[in-house]
């Protein structure tokens, strides 16, 4: 069955071309009685699509690609000088940073010393004040115990007449009285 | 059964006009054939021309599209040719481009393959190898023929290697324009005679012809895909051998 239709099949295809043959006499590509008219227009659409790749297109899409190529390498050039500026302006900071500290310490060192120095200077007004003031007061303390001890050896001497008297019934001059209660003093 | 152009694998080869235009004799009737070739530049100049009009830094997609092929062919031509090739990029990337979009457009179901037609390959043939031709001549003088005395020959040998060099230089249209015109031609024959067993076999009576109708179905489809390859692998070999071609005017000799 298979062998059949084939056959069929190779009969209608024989059949075919022996009739295509008795019409166009050859096969379409070697007739060449439509060479001059393909040609012809070949020779016009290659023609004009020459021109046009030439003159239109292909310079605008190399113009495109190069303008692209120029945009990629300009703006990463922009990219690296940015980033070199960047770079830059992250030292500089770095840099005024790290003197603003060191005057920050400067500062703060200078106003520690000058806080120290006034502290001192007033203390040691104070001391100078209290050590007057202390002294003043021992000489006011000398005084009046010197004035006392007068006192207490006035009143010694007439205590001592007093006692004399009372005793022998006889008043010792004051100056016997006196100088015998320096001796008792003196004595401690 | 096997009646009408539904299987004859060669009708789609054939030139009808559409409008006819026969001055001095000379048929140069506006054909299917015609037409496709303006469909083409139409195609292409839509890509590349419509496809760069923004000129956006950022690329959409018909521009990246435009671009890419762009570039492409500009490697291609750089790296066959070396920097100083860029002078033939408009012709290269012209060829290219008319090939590829005239395979790509002949896939089309019932449209019609301009590059089947070898009177249209050795056209292009014949217009690489006068370039080749002219512009070596015209820079290089007789310097140019030098391409075809290969170096350090010894001198017994040298007519031997002259001719065979002659011999290769003159293949180079002719193979160049048959390989384009015979992979479109078979590629497009072959689908053809698939598609026609499956038409074939489903016209027959038998219930056998049912069962195996979908295996040529399948290599149809294959085929397909292998013509889709072909059709951009033919184009490219087309374009790198026009370049290695017009290497030989640039920088003729061995």
């Amino acid at each position: 069955m298979a062998s059949a239709s084939f056959a069929t099949l190779l009969a209608g295809a024989a059949q075919a071309a022996t009739e295509h043959g008795a019409k166009k006499a050859s096969f379409p590509p070697f007739d060449s009685s439509t060479f001059a008219g393909q040609l012809f227009w070949l020779a016009i659409t290659f023609g004009v699509l020459y021109w046009l790749m030439s003159k239109i297109a292909l310079p605008r899409v190399g113009a495109i690609l190069e303008e692209r190529a120029d945009t990629i390498s300009r703006d990463l050039d922009k990219a690296s000088q940015m980033q070199a500026k960047a770079e830059e302006t992250a030292q500089a900071y770095e840099k005024a940073l790290a003197e603003a500290r060191k005057n920050a310490q400067g500062i703060a060192q200078a106003s520690r010393d000058a806080g120290a120095k006034a502290s001192d200077a007033r203390r040691h007004a104070v001391e100078a004040e209290l050590s007057a003031k202390l002294g003043q007061a021992e000489t006011t303390i000398a005084g009046t115990k010197a004035k006392a001890m007068k006192n207490v050896r006035g009143l010694g001497s007439e205590v001592a007449v007093a006692i004399v008297t009372k005793l022998t019934g006889q008043a010792p001059s004051a100056t016997e009285a006196s100088d015998a209660v320096d001796q008792v003093l003196a004595r401690g | 059964m096997a009646a009408g152009g539904g299987i004859d694998p060669i009708h789609q080869f054939e030139i009808k006009p559409i409008v006819g235009l026969k001055p001095l004799g000379l048929d140069l009737s506006f054909t299917n054939a015609s037409l496709l070739m303006v469909i083409i530049v139409a195609v292409i100049s839509i890509i590349m021309i419509y496809g760069s009009s923004q000129r956006a830094t950022v690329p959409g997609r018909l521009q990246s599209l435009a671009e890419m092929i762009y570039e492409f062919v500009a490697s291609t031509v750089t790296g066959v040719m070396g920097k100083d090739g860029m002078r033939f990029f408009p012709l290269v990337f012209s060829l290219f481009m008319f090939v590829l979009t005239g395979n790509m457009l002949g896939m089309v179901p019932g449209s019609f393959t301009v590059t089947s037609h070898i009177v249209v390959t050795a056209a292009f043939a014949f217009l690489v190898i006068g370039t080749v031709l002219i512009y070596g001549i015209v820079k290089h003088g007789s310097h140019f023929f030098g391409l075809f005395v290969p170096s350090g020959v010894p001198g017994w040998l040298m007519p031997f290697m002259v001719l065979i060099e002659a011999v290769s230089f003159v293949s180079r249209p002719i193979s160049l324009s048959l390989r384009l015109f015979g992979n479109m031609l078979a590629g497009h024959i072959a689908l053809k005679v698939f598609g026609g067993f499956v038409v074939a076999l489903l016209a027959g009576t038998s219930v056998f012809g049912y069962v195996i109708a979908p295996l040529p179905l399948l290599l149809a489809v294959a085929l397909t895909a292998l013509e889709f390859l072909v059709a951009f692998l033919q184009a490219y070999v087309f374009a790198i051998l026009t370049c290695v071609y017009l290497n030989d005017a640039l920088h003729p000799g061995h």
